[in-house]
């Protein structure tokens, strides 16, 4: 057998098989999303944005625990049918100060990136209470239990501080008030302030 | 896109398709010292490995997706900030608001661009938009008894509104009833459009620090009343002594605001048509905490010309015969 096989080394060494695969993958990396990180286009926040209150941050995290993002995805496709249906596309600039960003895959239900102020307060509170009861054909769950259970705020001043360490411009007194803003507040209060601020900014 | 960034991008994009190319070619090359489909010396219990390459149409195929890529690259905006010479992109990219993105739309237009959504929307409008546009041309009244019209209408209403107000628009608690000539913020034409365009935010506040228990209890006598429900006279007639408070709005005569021309979007509490229940204990928690109703706008989502044709839908749910000519 020739010595001359090199390939034969990295077939036969999986330390060096890892470290060749890593390399090849990093290359994907370094591209598609590297540069998204540092470019102007994507890192410029759209007009009027502004940081998640207390409340809704809260509210955020109660979408993320309850699992919304495995069934509604937040990212409007330029397609005239998504167009037409929710508003103006997603863009980058809305979803700057968003970690991690909630645009899900999944599209079960409909699109929530621009729900904010698509429906009132009481609909979402009935929604969540019954969906059938506004959407005879949902097969939404219901989330009855977010109307009795309370917030007390405990680590809403962290959630904010860690944000702003991401970049988010939170004031010292955003965080000094975070706790009081939330406290006694049910998450299903959270969880509609939430939704009703989310894509607003491009409306 | 910076120049650094774009040349970042091209260069390890090319980078990485030479070193696929170089990496296939290089193994393609027989370096066993084997040829093909003799034993390469490898035997475990009576099982024999020959030196069976790829067949040679598959790694052609490697090949084909390297030139496929290549191509890809020149026709398709991939590389950094070179466009590719079809000049197509499916949306307009940096836009910060709702004004650069229209702005963004005329550009491109302008610059050539063959922008994949600008062109769907150019489309449809040109397919679709007259059909709208015919119907917006014409009065309310005369849409509100066209078969045509209210076909359109009645698809937009079970898309858009049907989710708050019902399929059948008789609505349920909390949102309003539409079937029934009872107007919260006024029933002509010319409201109910400007309803849609601009949507409606009601305030009633809670009056239980104005009121106090006994006051609240008072007061739901007194309204329970005004629809000629029979109640405590004495608690009635105490309520209607503070009924000032709530006049302010519903009027003297609890008519509600459209009876008086006023734009609160106060409801008339005298014809037992009730928003948010009728029984005491519903009126008792109305008083107690208030109601915030609230309509959305729908300019932005439908457009004037759809929404002109669901005017003439909601209006024609209440009116079922048309006025009488003079």
């Amino acid at each position: 057998m020739s010595n001359k096989n090199h390939h034969e080394k990295i077939e036969k060494s999986v330390g060096l098989l890892g470290i060749f695969t890593i390399i090849a993958i990093s290359f994907g990396t370094l591209v598609q999303i590297t540069p998204l990180m540092y470019l102007e286009e994507t890192t410029t926040p759209v007009h009027g944005l502004r940081p998640y209150t207390a409340l809704e941050m809260e509210g955020r995290d109660i979408y993320i625990r309850e699992g919304c993002n495995n069934c509604h995805s937040q990212m409007i496709r330029p397609f005239r049918s998504e167009v037409e249906r929710y508003g103006h596309y997603s863009v980058a600039g809305e979803h700057v100060w968003e970690h991690p960003h909630l645009w899900g895959s999944k599209r079960t239900g409909p699109d929530l990136a621009r729900v904010g102020g698509r429906y009132s307060d009481d609909w979402h509170y009935a929604h969540m209470m019954d969906p059938r009861s506004v959407v005879p054909q949902s097969n939404m769950p219901a989330y009855p239990w977010l109307a009795d259970r309370v917030l007390d705020g405990r680590h809403t001043a962290r959630k904010l501080e860690v944000f702003r360490m991401l970049g988010v411009p939170y004031t010292d007194e955003d965080i000094a008030g975070a706790a009081d803003a939330v406290r006694g507040k049910t998450e299903m209060e959270a969880l509609i302030a939430y939704l009703q601020s989310l894509g607003t900014h491009l409306k | 896109m910076s120049s650094f960034w774009s040349a970042w991008i091209i260069i390890f994009t090319l980078v990485t398709l030479v070193i696929c190319f170089v990496l296939l070619t290089w193994n393609l090359k027989n370096y066993v010292g084997v040829s093909e489909d003799e034993s390469t010396g490898h035997e475990h219990d009576g099982i024999t490995e020959l030196n069976n390459p790829l067949p040679k149409w598959w790694t052609y195929m490697f090949y084909a997706t390297l030139a496929w890529g290549l191509l890809y690259l020149a026709a398709y905006p991939g590389l950094g900030n070179y466009q590719g010479f079809l000049k197509w992109t499916s949306s307009n990219q940096g836009i910060l608001s709702l004004e650069e993105s229209e702005q963004a739309v005329i550009a491109a237009r302008e610059a050539g661009l063959n922008v994949q959504l600008d062109r769907e929307m150019t489309r449809a409008d040109e397919v679709y938009g007259p059909v709208f546009r015919q119907f917006a041309e014409r009065d309310v009244l005369d849409l509100a008894y066209d078969e045509d019209a209210l076909r359109i209408g009645q698809r937009l209403f079970l898309q858009n509104c049907a989710q708050c107000h019902g399929s059948d628009a008789r609505g349920q608690r909390g949102f309003p009833n539409l079937t029934n000539n009872d107007w919260q913020w006024g029933g002509t034409p010319d409201k109910i459009r400007e309803t849609l365009l601009y949507g409606r935010k009601a305030a009633m506040p809670g009056f239980k620090d104005a009121l106090g228990e006994q006051g609240v209890r008072e007061m739901t006598a007194y309204v329970l009343s005004l629809s000629g429900r029979t109640v405590n006279q004495r608690d009635a007639e105490a309520g209607k002594a503070q009924f000032g408070m709530c006049a302010a709005c519903h009027g003297i005569d609890g008519k509600g605001s459209v009876a008086h021309n006023l734009p609160f979007g106060a409801p008339n509490l005298t014809n037992n048509i009730w928003l948010y229940g009728g029984s005491a204990a519903d009126i008792t928690e109305t008083l107690v905490q208030g109601r915030f109703g609230e309509m959305p706008a729908f300019r932005h989502t439908l457009g004037e010309d759809k929404v002109h044709i669901l005017t003439a839908y909601v209006y024609r749910l209440s009116n079922p015969e048309p006025p009488k000519q003079n």
